[in-house]
């Protein structure tokens, strides 16, 4: 799932004449420590209606308290986002539902929290505008058995698990900014980095962190006025974003240009057949019935406790981006900056700052991180900036091999153990250039004709005493150190 | 039948328990038993919990023979209007949906009640949701006035109003939205107080209508009442709209008299009332003056529309507050074919026609395109009513008005229309809307001989001194000289 996150094997799609449009809701669930209006804890993953209380089970008689530790980590979100952080208030959102203990859910609507926002896309430097980035409450989770694919038409029966219901969420709403499936994938693909940069999130799409609507419409090339749009919902990988926009494009487009109508709509993604299909159209669409929550009152936060929150955010992507950069005299573009791009949305950063700060090469380390390390993101935890910076300069001291250093790294990252254990432990132990020195001296002794010949200028005969050494050393001794040690004799 | 204790009030049975002159158990004892032999006629209850008040009761007097702090209500009865919820003891809001519904958690109020040595002896009968004002609206049958068991005892909090009123309990607690503890106490002869919204917490209160919704004391006399509310205040966490400043100590001002206080009668809610409610009105009036208040009428303009703007809002947010009745996790199911069917088939077996009635109304009031003209405008005009009420409380210390425009009526005579049974609100709603507190007191008997009840208004928080007029109406007024249906 890893790969998921972060690259895509789909081609953007390409409809001559035609541009995309494309406004994008992304919904974060929130790294508080217990849920929005109750005590459970905001966990994943337990059995399933065991984290539950009157509250987050909208029991008659109970009532919500706002979770402060949400306020602030939406508050975070606006800051981090460039948004205008002002008093709001909740409404409900009023539809009938079996995973909303409710039958409303509580939302914002009219005054949401964080407004009129923008994010830079890091490789384009386009700027999208965020809309709004509001506090709402996660639903249960409903699973719906036999019948059509998962869906509630048709099913046997469904079973409600409501350990989500009551998770704060942030929803993030774009504006129509978006012209391609690629800068949607880039967008969120950066917003994602800023979620967890800001502490707001663990961003973990394959664990429903993130997920994604999509607004999608497409317009003949030229036109300012917006065609018919249609929503897709839930989307929980860049792979399903990237491919469903992309067919939902072209479908829109062979709609149009067939003679037919786009009908605003919702549609659902089927991830196995790459098509959506129609949910429900604009004429069926629930009234919500909003209407200001009477049991919550409006959020103020203070001046004072925002800029308190304002120091509590870390560092932001774009600014990991340009720290990274200054190793590399303050590269913008091209393919040492994708990679700073790469290490900043995989949180590799941290890793290859701090080894560049205690002496490791910063070539080096970038690109082992962003190809060894990224690999086997997962296992992270188990390197320490310590350890990796230990490796970096191993490899550069030339004492291991280039392919001996990855093999090391990728055992490091399995067991957590030293580089120097780790290449002891393989063999892979390069030998002293002392000890190299020494064993160069008794191949001149043992081969002293062969010696004159090289000496007089026969460069070809280095060969001959490289491939003995590396015999005597079992192939543990740095072909460049030998290589240099017997120019130096010469 | 009448024991020693039954009749007493809660102060002077607190008091006696607490000097062990009598047990908690035999108080208990006493009010339970002549609850099994008359509540059959009233139906003021709809759950007994005898066995629970008995070892609650054994508890308190094992505490004062302990010589601990046995609280406020030491070994008082108490009874529980059924829309607070209560572990593990069925929580109906006499409603076919919620049949058997038993919570595992206990409202705040419960909890409090409980702490402050109260004995729960039951939870009583409602209006479906409370949404009523005779108790006819209860899914299982109504309740009888105990004046007069063919007339009504009021709504939604009757079946707390009847049991207090034929003392089968000195205290109670009920709900208020747009006078249900009020009205009730006015139409049976008794007291209750709806204090300002956010003094009481209203976690395990199941929702009506949230904004206007508040818990409050209903009892036999002025300072009873004030020392139930003295219980049940105070912030509660678990409530962002209870208030963090209220701190009550409403008992201690009851004897302050009214010397120099500034009583305004609203003059909107005069005219229509029934003529002796009328004159009661003006003879309380009378005796507040010839006890050093001034009086003098004032005009409340906006309370006019008291009406109306409650029956958008209250239905807007009950249509929503109900909506979790659905038959998916709890209460009343009835299997469809499908979800929605099923959703269908369960709200339509589970709620009463005025529930009904009341979600229609509401749902109709928030759709979209309807919205400013009827929620939105609602909302304005409950602006105007705190407006029109904060501009009369710049020249009045607390407001008087008739609580209900008549006495109580007999059963049935409304059920079929009702905007005439929505009228007998009229002069309670406008509270509500503003979020300030009023309280009824008897005052003699009116039509039909039957009691009547009179308003005092205060602003917000203004509790203390819509006590200390209370209790100078209730010191003069007239007795209700009848005796109840089992005297
Ligand atoms: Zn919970």
């Amino acid at each position: 799932m890893v790969d998921d996150s972060v690259f895509s094997d789909v081609a953007p799609q390409f409809l001559p004449g035609w541009e995309i449009v494309v406004g994008l809701e992304v919904h974060c669930e929130l790294r508080t420590k217990t849920k929005l209006f109750c005590g459970c804890a905001n966990s994943f993953g337990r059995e399933p209606n065991t984290n539950i209380c009157p509250v987050c089970l909208g029991l008659p008689g109970s009532l919500p308290v706002i979770n402060e530790q949400a306020v602030e980590l939406a508050v975070r979100i606006g800051l981090s986002l460039n948004c205008t952080v002002d008093e709001s208030i909740f409404h409900r959102k009023n539809y009938f539902y079996p995973d909303m203990p409710k039958d409303y859910q509580v939302s914002q609507y009219e005054k949401a929290i964080n407004e009129n926002g923008y994010l830079e896309l890091p490789l384009s430097r386009k700027i999208v505008r965020i809309e709004r980035a509001h506090i709402e409450e996660d639903t249960g989770k409903s699973t719906h058995v036999g019948g059509d694919n998962g869906r509630i038409h048709g099913a046997d029966h469904s079973l409600v698990d409501y350990n989500r219901a009551g998770i704060p969420l942030v929803e993030i709403v774009s504006a129509p900014d978006l012209r391609s499936a690629e800068e949607a994938r880039e967008y969120v693909s950066e917003l994602r980095s800023i979620l967890v940069a800001s502490g707001a999130s663990d961003g973990k799409m394959e664990e429903g962190s993130l997920r994604v609507d999509a607004n999608v419409s497409v317009r003949q090339l030229g036109l300012s006025e917006f065609g018919t749009r249609c929503e897709i919902k839930n989307l929980n990988s860049l792979r399903s974003l990237v491919r469903a926009i992309g067919y939902e494009a072209q479908r829109q487009v062979a709609l149009i240009e067939s003679g037919g109508k786009i009908i605003q709509q919702t549609r659902h993604w089927n991830e196995d057949q790459g098509v959506t299909s129609a949910m429900r159209s604009k004429e069926e669409a629930y009234d919500y019935r909003y209407f200001p929550e009477p049991d919550l009152v409006p959020l103020s936060p203070s001046s004072e406790w925002i800029t308190e929150i304002k120091g509590r955010i870390g560092l932001l992507p774009a600014s990991r981006r340009e720290r990274l950069a200054v190793l590399f005299d303050g590269v913008s573009s091209g393919s040492t900056f994708d990679q700073i791009v790469t290490a900043v949305n995989l949180g590799l950063d941290d890793l290859i700052v701090g080894s560049v700060e205690s002496g490791a090469d910063p070539r080096l380390a970038l690109a082992r991180a962003t190809n060894e390390v990224a690999g086997d993101l997962e296992k992270l935890s188990n390197l320490t900036v310590e350890k990796f910076s230990d490796l970096i300069k191993m490899e550069s001291e030339r004492k291991l091999s280039a392919t001996q250093a990855k093999n090391v790294l990728a055992q490091m990252l399995v067991s957590g153990a030293t580089a120097l254990d780790i290449a002891k432990a393989m063999g892979f132990e390069a030998l002293d250039s002392s000890v190299i020195e020494d064993l160069v001296d008794q191949v001149i002794s043992s081969s002293p004709r062969e010696w004159e010949r090289f000496s007089a200028g026969e460069d070809q005969l280095a060969g001959f005493f490289i491939g003995q050494i590396m015999k005597l050393s079992k192939g543990k001794a740095d072909g460049k150190v030998v290589t240099s040690i017997l120019r130096s004799k010469r | 039948m009448t024991g020693s204790s039954v009749g007493l009030g809660a102060c002077q049975i607190a008091e006696l328990v607490k000097s062990k002159q009598i047990s908690a158990v035999e108080v208990t004892q006493e009010h339970l038993a002549l609850n099994e032999f008359y509540d059959s006629a009233l139906h003021s209850f709809l759950e007994i919990t005898e066995a629970a008040a008995i070892s609650t009761a054994k508890e308190i007097d094992a505490k004062i023979a302990k010589g601990e702090d046995a609280g406020l209500l030491a070994g008082v009865p108490i009874a529980l209007k059924d829309n607070l919820v209560t572990r593990g003891i069925a929580t109906t809001c006499a409603s076919q949906i919620l049949k058997g519904w038993k919570p595992p958690y206990s409202a705040t109020v419960v909890k409090k009640v409980s702490g402050a040595g109260g004995v729960s002896l039951g939870k009583t009968n409602l209006d479906e949701f409370a949404m009523g004002s005779s108790t006819e609206n209860s899914s299982f049958g109504p309740t009888r006035n105990p004046y007069d068991l063919k007339r009504v005892p009021g709504g939604s909090s009757g079946g707390s109003a009847a049991a207090v009123a034929a003392k089968f309990v000195p205290l109670a607690l009920g709900s208020d939205t747009g006078g249900s503890i009020r009205q009730p106490a006015a139409l049976c002869g008794i007291v209750g107080v709806k204090p300002t919204y956010g003094t009481v917490s209203r976690y395990g209160l199941i929702a009506f209508a949230s904004s206007l919704d508040q818990v409050g004391p209903l009892a036999r006399n002025v300072k009873d009442a004030a020392l139930l509310l003295q219980v049940i205040a105070g912030h509660d966490p678990k409530d962002s709209t209870s208030l963090v400043d209220a701190t009550p100590d409403f008992v201690s001002v009851i004897d302050h008299g009214v010397e120099g206080l500034r009583v305004g009668i609203i003059e909107e809610l005069v005219d229509g009332v029934a003529p002796m409610v009328g004159e009661a009105l003006k003879a309380s009036a009378a005796s507040l003056t010839s006890q050093g208040a001034t009086v003098e009428y004032v005009s409340v303009p906006a309370v006019a529309y008291g009406l109306s703007a409650y029956y958008l809002i209250a239905p807007a947010e009950a249509s929503s507050n109900l909506a979790r009745y659905d038959g998916v996790r709890y209460g009343l199911r009835v299997e469809g074919q499908d979800m929605n069917e099923t959703y269908v088939a369960s709200r339509t077996k589970g709620f009463g026609a005025e529930v009904k009635r009341r979600i229609m109304l509401g749902t109709f009031a928030l759709s979209s395109g309807y919205y400013d003209a009827y929620y939105g405008k609602a909302q304005k005009v409950r602006t105007m009513i705190i407006g029109s009420f904060k501009k009369a409380y710049e020249q009045f210390d607390v407001l008087l008005s008739p609580t209900a425009p008549t006495t109580a009526f007999e059963l049935g005579a409304k059920a079929a229309d009702p905007l005439s049974m929505y009228l007998s609100d009229v002069c309670t709603i406008p509270t509500n809307l503003a979020g300030h507190p009023a309280m009824s007191v008897p005052y003699g008997l009116g039509e039909n001989q039957m009691p009547i009840g009179i308003q005092v208004l205060a602003p917000a928080l203004g509790e203390a001194n819509m006590f200390r007029v209370a209790a100078a109406i209730e010191n003069d007024a007239p007795p209700i000289s009848k005796t109840l249906f089992w005297e």
